[in-house]
């Protein structure tokens, strides 16, 4: 019995048309369109029962409601008699197309929440769809264009075929990209003796891979420098979980989920009496004992009082820096950043321990 | 959270004790701090020798703030 499969394509590769066709609503065909036709070539115990077919634009200007009409179109097929439901859903591949990889990640998501069948798409690595999806639907890494199509839906079958019989899969061994899990497994050799074997590769110049690669930030252009900071107005911000004494927002002292905002009003310093540490991870003694040392408000006085800085902000915001996740961290500084530009600071003394 | 900052528009300064991190991370100016549990003082020091380095770690910030930079720069 051939695996029943949906297929989702955008309008280029469903066959609509070009650019032109960008705006073309989710439509349902029977059977299989472009690259599923190939598809099912190279995978003859796979079966495109029906392929959606949708504009790059149409999702990418109305996402929720255009994925709304998508899962409305799949309903019947899902409902219907079990014999008949489709199994596996597969999207593109996108390669490096970028509305059509947010699409496919989008609709991978969505069917897989919705109807609880295994999703598998494809794109390269660098399409902006990989980072948004990633973490929820199994990405096979292509080619960046359309030349890779035949490996993408090889690859995409077998990942899906696999997926649909409950095995086992792993980023490394069915070609798809990292959905930052991590898998207890027992190995042979302890820790201290693969990463001894490491090092003596890394040594001798030899290849070898290591068992926890360091996560890859991207960069952001620096802002202008002050020109004049007799006129500008700063704010203070620190990870080193400076808050006032009893940790009022109740700041994680680790893994923090939150971040507070506290005024500075009528304060010339921080003392042991109005400010302590909430942060876990070092010693606090030092910070408990002088607040000033993490968050050093008296020197920042005093800068004003001589007129060196125009002014500072009466609010300061505080977290937790200990073990806190990049994304926590990267919502607090855009929330934090929104209010500091509403409040006209142009300036950030940003302090860490 | 420095880069969210700064890609928000504000000129913004990272003050930390353990700058390979900033670095890795994509803080672009960075100024050296004195230790983990008292980045802007030590304890060893007096009470005016302290505040007195606060105050010159404080000014080496604004200076960094001040200062046009291309990338990543270490304010030592």
């Amino acid at each position: 019995m051939a695996t029943r499969v949906v297929h989702f394509l955008n309008q280029f590769f469903g066959g609509l048309g070009g650019e032109d066709k960008a705006d073309a609503p989710p439509s349902l065909l029977v059977g299989a369109k472009g690259p599923g036709i190939l598809l099912e070539r190279l995978h003859p115990e796979l079966r495109v029962v029906a392929t959606v077919v949708c504009g790059d634009n149409a999702l990418a200007q109305r996402p929720e409601s255009v994925v709304s009409e998508i899962l409305a179109l799949l309903e019947p097929r899902f409902a219907g008699r079990p014999e008949e439901r489709p199994e596996l859903l597969i999207a593109g591949p996108a390669f490096l197309a970028g509305r059509y990889g947010m699409a496919c990640g989008a609709v991978c998501q969505a069917v897989a929440a919705r109807f609880a069948v295994p999703v598998v798409t494809g794109m390269a690595e660098q399409n902006p769809g990989v980072d948004q999806y990633r973490r929820g639907v199994h990405i096979v890494a292509t080619a960046p264009d359309v030349s890779g199509m035949e490996p993408a839906l090889r690859q995409v079958a077998r990942l899906g075929l696999k997926l649909v019989r409950g095995e086992e899969v792993w980023p490394e061994r069915d070609g798809y990209l990292s959905q930052g899990l991590r898998k207890n497994v027992f190995v042979d050799q302890s820790g201290a003796q693969r990463a001894v074997t490491m090092l003596l590769q890394k040594i001798r110049g030899a290849p070898f891979v290591t068992e926890y690669p360091m996560p890859v930030f991207d960069r952001v252009d620096p802002a202008p420098a002050i020109v004049d900071l007799a006129q500008t107005t700063i704010a203070l911000v620190t990870s080193g979980g400076i808050v006032p004494r009893g940790n009022p927002d109740r700041i994680e002292a680790a893994n923090a989920q939150k971040y507070g905002a506290y005024s500075l009003a009528g304060l010339a310093a921080l003392g042991p009496a109005s400010h302590q540490t909430a942060h876990g991870g070092y010693d606090p003694t030092y910070a408990n004992g002088d607040p000033n040392r993490v968050l050093p408000l008296d020197a920042v006085r005093e800068l004003v009082a001589t007129g060196r800085i125009g002014r500072l902000h009466e609010t300061y915001y505080a977290t937790v820096g200990n073990a806190t996740s990049v994304a926590n961290a990267r919502r607090f500084g855009l929330e934090i950043a929104h209010k500091l530009l509403s409040a006209q600071v142009q300036a950030v003394i940003l302090t860490s321990t | 959270m420095v880069k969210e900052i700064e890609r928000a528009g504000l000129t913004v300064v990272h003050c930390c004790s353990i700058v390979p991190i900033s670095l890795t991370v994509g803080a672009n100016r960075i100024v050296p701090t004195v230790a983990i549990p008292h980045p802007f003082g030590d304890p060893a020091m007096g009470p005016a020798e302290e505040r007195a380095l606060r105050r010159q770690l404080v000014e080496k910030a604004l200076t960094a703030l001040e200062t046009p930079v291309q990338g990543q720069k270490v304010f030592d």
